[in-house]
């Protein structure tokens, strides 16, 4: 039984290496078969396992943890304990939800992608990277140690560089694939250093046993290390999950292709970290200070993010600082100590996240490429499943009621004022970005969908509706949307956290004993409930108002307030002040002093060539002894007797 | 009796000579002369110590000496010889064909 575990892990990397090493030779349909088949293989395998928890609630110990073979192993010396780190595979309730999530989406999506990029270049080449992404995926959350872990927050970043970057030709692509890599780097910094810090406190890097020590601890007390390693490891987090202030990768993440925008950056890898957190609730759960950062930076990102996506034209980018802004809510339910809600809102985030971007593809692909949605409008009539998956995600994301994002979001918004680290500032913010949220994802539902055409003329024609392959993924994360919501019937607002209740439920305690929550009591859950379902409305209905019954009244907003137009439009200038303080003094180090200074004068100039030139000027003094000149030779030979019987006589 | 030291100031002053014949003298058949010129003033050494130390080693070796001598002039000028047939001159700066 332990190797079912393995066996969720094992086909995507199977499926990797076989399109990779082989797919240039494999017609379109081999290659999708081999991906599509691995993906769904991995699915079939993870809801098996999660069939059989159903009937076990309780699974043996050795299925918790499993250990298939030793990794690494240094042996302690001075002081230190034993580096050890295996490759063992951790199985409880959030894996399960985890792998679920992850494989059902992921499927879904390669299924996607066969019609998506049947007419793009690099067939196989796609495919080998969205099964390695899933490979590492998978390791990331079933992994029993940090250094594991961390081999999967790796690797996932690298397939998410590989697929940025998938039009490698395109130079802004390329740029963005670096950029991601290189802003999520930094994070990783503080990962590696957090993971450190970790081994040299506590002189192990697994779960069981670090999570076994620091429950050990007494309650409450935030020691500063354990604040400290949090705070390390949040910085990772920050980093992959794109929050305040290491998001600038993810809107410009959008150059890949759209399936890559909807697994990687909206359902997986950007909620690695929110995985990572909850997982370490344990260490977070001592650490109430790490948690109120958590918190605080997921709030502020989501505002945010909101404002931004608020003005933004581009559909794709539009859902990119939606993405950012609902990570921001997610670490929010986290930060204020409700982890299972942050977990939930991932599961419905990740189905109605992912199948708005695959609607944006569709989008896309029947207007041949265009994604201003300023040169949209109506296509609800010429892209009829497009558009009602597309609502369907939209009502998801806005909070309306019966739908699976209005269960997560309210049990957020319901923690950050009543949770145990919750204050009410936050709830305020993070209602008021409801608003906004609701407000721009209609805005975005109304400039493409609705109201009257203004797609260019040559596109016209062409606008279609997208195949099956395309549709039908769509069906099916709209049918998830919807009732994902509902898993733990007939509790929806406390089903997913009674089955969590294993994984925080020490952590759940230990914070409500210690911080019991400022506001407490002051107003009550339905109320809580109503502003926020007001706030959704609100946002509708002024979307309603500016985008569809009067439409010339955003263009006067926005001339109106045109700084502050500009400001949103412009994204705050993020990437400018960015580029100014950290991009261009690099570039400028690295181009005088590193490469003229050191590289073409020291190394080059002093070293290679300088050491050349010597050698030929010595060489040169040298080469006149030898002059073919007979007398000269002899005059040589003379002096030098001369000198040794000098020597010989005089000194010796 | 001849003191040795006039012998040896002799044979100094003869070696001194060849030395300077063979740097100055442009002519190969000059450079030879002298060089035997250094070889006979050796001999000469030679044979005034032999006669101070009544021994006859010196006077073996002097034998020794006027052997090589004159096999190295018999070689010495067999390739004298055919450096002029090729190249007409006789003058040690026009051999320089080892030059740089």
């Amino acid at each position: 039984m332990e190797y079912l575990l393995l066996l969720i892990l094992i086909p995507p990397l199977l499926g990797a290496a076989a399109n990779g090493i082989l797919g240039r030779r494999f017609n379109q349909a081999t290659v999708s078969a081999i991906a599509c088949g691995a993906a769904g293989v991995s699915m079939v395998f993870a809801l098996l396992l999660a069939t059989w928890t159903f009937f076990h609630p309780t699974p043996p110990s050795d299925l918790v943890v499993h250990s298939y073979f030793t990794w690494i192993f240094v042996p302690g010396a001075a002081g230190l304990a034993d580096f050890r780190a295996d490759f063992a595979l951790y199985y409880d309730h959030l894996t399960l939800v985890m792998t679920v999530t992850v494989t059902v989406v992921a499927f879904l999506i390669h299924l996607y992608s066969r019609g998506y990029m049947a007419h793009e270049g690099g067939y196989y080449r796609f495919f080998a990277y969205l099964n390695l992404f899933l490979f590492m995926m998978l390791t990331l959350v079933t992994a029993a140690n940090y250094a594991l872990m961390f081999v999967g927050w790796e690797g996932v970043g690298l397939c998410s560089y590989l697929l940025i970057g998938f039009y490698f030709l395109k130079k802004s692509a390329s740029d963005a694939g670096k950029k991601a890599f290189v802003v999520t780097r930094i994070g990783d910094v503080g990962f590696t250093l957090g993971i450190a810090l970790l081994f040299w406190t506590f002189g192990a890097v697994d779960f069981q046993t670090v999570f076994g020590k620091v429950s050990g601890l007494p309650a409450g007390e935030s020691g500063d290390v354990l604040t400290a390693i949090c705070l390390l490891l949040f910085l990772g987090a920050v980093g992959k999950s794109a929050q305040l202030p290491l998001y600038v990768w993810l809107p410009d993440a959008m150059e890949g292709p759209t399936p890559v925008s909807a697994l990687i950056h909206a359902a997986t890898m950007v909620t690695a970290g929110v995985y990572m957190v909850a997982r370490s609730n344990v260490l977070f759960a001592h650490a109430p200070r790490a948690l109120e950062t958590v918190s605080t930076i997921g709030c502020l990102t989501a505002f945010f993010a909101a404002t931004i996506a608020v003005c933004q034209n581009d559909l794709k980018r539009m859902l990119a600082y939606s993405t950012i802004s609902q990570l921001g809510y997610m670490f929010v339910g986290c930060g204020v100590g409700i982890f299972a809600a942050g977990i939930f809102h991932l599961m419905t985030h990740a189905f109605f996240k992912s199948l708005l971007f695959l609607a944006a593809g569709s989008v896309m692909h029947g207007l041949s490429g265009e994604l201003d949605m300023r040169k949209m409008g109506g296509l609800r009539h010429k892209m009829p499943t497009t558009h009602w998956t597309f609502l369907v995600a939209t009502l998801a994301i806005s909070g309306v009621p019966l739908l699976s994002g209005f269960f997560s979001k309210d049990q957020i918004l319901a923690g950050a004022f009543l949770g145990p680290l919750g204050k009410p500032w936050l709830y305020w913010l993070a209602t008021l970005t409801a608003g906004l949220t609701a407000f721009y994802m209609f805005r975005g539902l109304f400039m493409t969908f609705w109201g009257e055409s203004r797609v260019e003329e040559q596109v016209k024609h062409h606008v279609h509706e997208s195949s099956s392959k395309m549709t039908t993924p769509l069906m099916w994360l709209a049918a998830f949307s919807v009732i994902a919501g509902y898993v733990g019937w007939p509790h929806p607002l406390e089903g997913l956290s009674h089955f969590l209740e294993p994984v925080f439920g020490k952590s759940d305690a230990l914070l409500r004993a210690a911080s019991p929550g400022e506001a407490s009591g002051a107003l009550g859950e339905k109320a809580l409930m109503g502003f926020s379902l007001a706030a959704a409305a609100i946002g509708i209905a002024l979307a309603w108002w500016l985008y569809l019954k009067s439409p010339e009244i955003p263009g006067r907003i926005a001339a109106k307030f045109r700084g502050v137009y500009q400001l949103l439009v412009r994204k705050y200038y993020v990437d400018e002040i960015y580029d100014a303080i950290f991009v261009q003094p690099i570039r400028v180090i690295s181009d005088k002093v590193l490469w003229q200074g050191l590289d073409d004068g020291a190394i080059d100039g002093v070293m290679v060539n300088g050491t050349a030139g010597e050698t030929m000027s010595v060489g040169g003094l040298l080469r006149r002894i030898q002059s073919g000149n007979l007398r000269s030779y002899a005059a040589w030979v003379l002096l030098g007797a001369v000198a040794w019987l000098g020597y010989v006589l005089f000194v010796r | 009796m001849v003191p040795l030291s006039h012998v040896l100031a002799l044979s100094m002053i003869l070696f001194v000579l060849g030395i300077a014949g063979f740097i100055f003298r442009r002519n190969v058949i000059t450079i030879f002369m002298c060089i035997e010129l250094m070889l006979n003033a050796v001999n000469l050494a030679f044979i005034g110590f032999a006669r101070q130390l009544g021994q006859l080693d010196g006077q073996l070796y002097v034998f020794f000496v006027i052997v090589v001598a004159a096999a190295e002039a018999a070689v010495g000028l067999a390739i004298i010889i055919a450096l002029y047939r090729n190249r007409e001159s006789l003058s040690i700066d026009d051999l320089d064909s080892m030059r740089n």
